[in-house]
């Protein structure tokens, strides 16, 4: 009966500890998590592992980029423990890799031209027309005598992917149109460039590029969630088949109530 | 010694057995016809690495006579028409050149050059042909007046008495005897010259634009198959855009193995 009174206290006690803080899980744990992928990602990923290493140094979490496209093929392939990714994986990756998805914040991905543009709003299918070249002059949608500089990311990239399906309805990209590689990238591009035309997360935001306003809609985090604002995306976390041990504590600490206010720092909304 | 020239054998080897049996998918007719375009649209199901193939040989052929003058410049410079100083300080500056990593060469030109070209001639965003083969002419610049400069050092010696004999002055004597006797190395100059900048990757990747066309005017955008593959690399590692990088690699390969044997068959006197 003592006995039974003793184990039951410390099963309480440990149930306390347990459900205090998101770090606890990895009390007495040890060993490494390597993480790749989405650019997006890196920010919430890099807090969360600083929390983690801060709390329990037996655990080495690595952290590292190379985009979407990136992050599921290395998981896929057994490099990483955990693939980051701005778009769902494929079925075929899916079903290749036998993958499990999470998915822990939403980001809105907005159209952006330079500071110097004046102007202030676009309308969802003159932002096609754009994109396909049919409208190949800023005066024709309110701006200046000026040719449009086009610029698009990548076909591995998650933010292209949100934004040619549901902004610009899987509709022709003009073949003209620079390519650039990272959201970085398109934001120094557009930023430099005063008749550019480009897109980009919008936790990339800052005064050196102008989001227009879409349909009236100014994007922002709050807009991408009260769901006015469309163009959004989730971002999501890959492990290969269920997670175990540390990662599954890793994935769970992200899911969970300690990484809501990371996430929100990091300009991204948190899905619980 | 033996043991180390064999190995790297094997991986040269290796590397193109890879790169044929990745490439083997791709060899029915139907897929084999759809590569050798210029339509690369992976949503739309034209994979064409012809219009990318086009922009690295537009981009070396154009860059390679842009630097050549200033190579043989320098070259006479140093040897002769410089004070010896004056050459001493010239050719340790080529000699660091060497050394700069193309990535610097081309941030620096993303805010210096591209917003020049753009403003200079108002047609693009400055991402174009003519960035990326400035870019590149002064990426190669060194490689081909080390080239030419040690077959000058070769040549000179050798007819440094007879010179002396006839009374030349140090200009006459490079303009008359030392430059005709290195057309070789004039030559193999030119071809390494190609060769690297056939291979480059950071330099097109950030300076050409990307946009996989073939380009009407040098200000116009288009896209190298170095960048090509960077851009395409991540993307979901089951799709025939994945599977023609192979054959891209492939064409690079064979390029880079072109210049190999053209650079030793200058070497060796015109000679099989």
């Amino acid at each position: 009966m003592k006995r039974g009174l003793l184990a039951l206290g410390m099963l309480l006690a440990l149930c306390t500890v347990a459900f205090g803080s998101g770090l606890d899980a990895f009390k007495g744990q040890k060993g490494d998590i390597a993480i790749a992928g989405g650019t997006a990602h890196i920010p919430v990923m890099e807090k969360a592992a600083r929390n983690i290493m801060t709390a329990n140094p037996d655990i080495r979490i690595s952290v590292a980029g190379g985009g979407s496209g990136v992050g599921i093929q290395k998981v896929g392939e057994g490099l990483v423990a955990i693939g980051n990714s701005g778009r769902k994986a494929s079925e075929e990756e899916v079903a290749k890799y036998g993958l499990a998805m999470f998915a822990f914040a939403v980001d809105g991905v907005a159209t952006i031209v330079s500071p110097d543009n004046p102007v202030g709003g676009l309308t969802s299918d003159q932002v096609c027309r754009i994109y396909a070249g049919e409208i190949t002059n800023w005066k024709d949608v309110g701006g200046k005598d000026a040719a449009i500089n086009l610029y698009t990311r990548d076909e591995a990239s998650g933010t292209r992917e949100v934004y040619w399906k549901k902004l610009l309805k899987k509709g022709t990209i003009a073949a003209s149109a620079n390519v650039v590689a990272s959201n970085g990238a398109m934001k120094t591009a557009v930023s430099r460039d005063p008749d550019g035309i480009g897109y980009a997360s919008i936790g990339y935001l800052d005064a050196t590029v102008k989001a227009p306003a879409l349909d009236g809609v100014v994007p922002t985090q709050e807009a991408a969630k009260d769901g006015s604002y469309p163009v959004v995306r989730k971002l999501y976390m890959n492990t290969k088949g269920e997670p175990a041990g540390i990662v599954k504590a890793f994935v769970d600490y992200v899911m969970g109530p300690d990484c809501v206010q990371i996430i929100k720092d990091s300009g991204y909304i948190p899905l619980h | 010694m033996r043991l180390s020239a064999l190995l790297t054998g094997c991986v040269v080897a290796a590397l193109l057995a890879f790169l044929v049996h990745f490439c083997l998918p791709l060899l029915d007719p139907k897929t084999l016809a759809g590569l050798l375009t210029a339509d690369w649209r992976p949503f739309h199901g034209g994979f064409g690495i012809l219009a990318m193939a086009a922009g690295s040989l537009l981009l070396a052929l154009s860059a390679v006579p842009l630097a050549f003058p200033v190579a043989v410049g320098v070259c006479c410079f140093i040897h002769g028409l410089g004070s010896p100083r004056a050459a001493r300080l010239v050719l340790r500056a080529v000699q660091l050149m060497t050394g700069v990593p193309t990535v610097v060469y081309g941030f620096v030109a993303v805010f210096v050059l591209v917003p020049l070209l753009r403003a200079a001639f108002h047609h693009g965003s400055g991402f174009s042909w003519l960035a990326a083969a400035l870019g590149l002419a002064v990426l190669i610049l060194p490689t081909m007046t080390l080239m030419i400069h040690s077959q000058f050092q070769v040549a000179e010696p050798r007819i440094r008495l007879t010179a002396a004999a006839l009374g030349l002055t140090r200009a006459q004597r490079l303009l008359h005897l030392v430059v005709p006797l290195s057309r070789r190395g004039f030559a193999a100059a030119l071809v390494l010259g190609f060769g690297r900048a056939v291979g480059d990757t950071m330099i097109p990747l950030m300076l050409s634009g990307n946009a996989a066309q073939l380009p009407g005017s040098p200000l116009d955008s288009l896209r190298a198959l170095t960048a090509h593959i960077a851009l395409v690399v991540a993307t979901d590692s089951h799709s025939l855009a994945y599977l023609s990088l192979f054959a891209a690699g492939l064409f690079l390969f064979t390029a880079t193995a072109g210049v190999t044997i053209a650079l030793r068959w200058i070497q060796g006197g015109g000679r099989p």
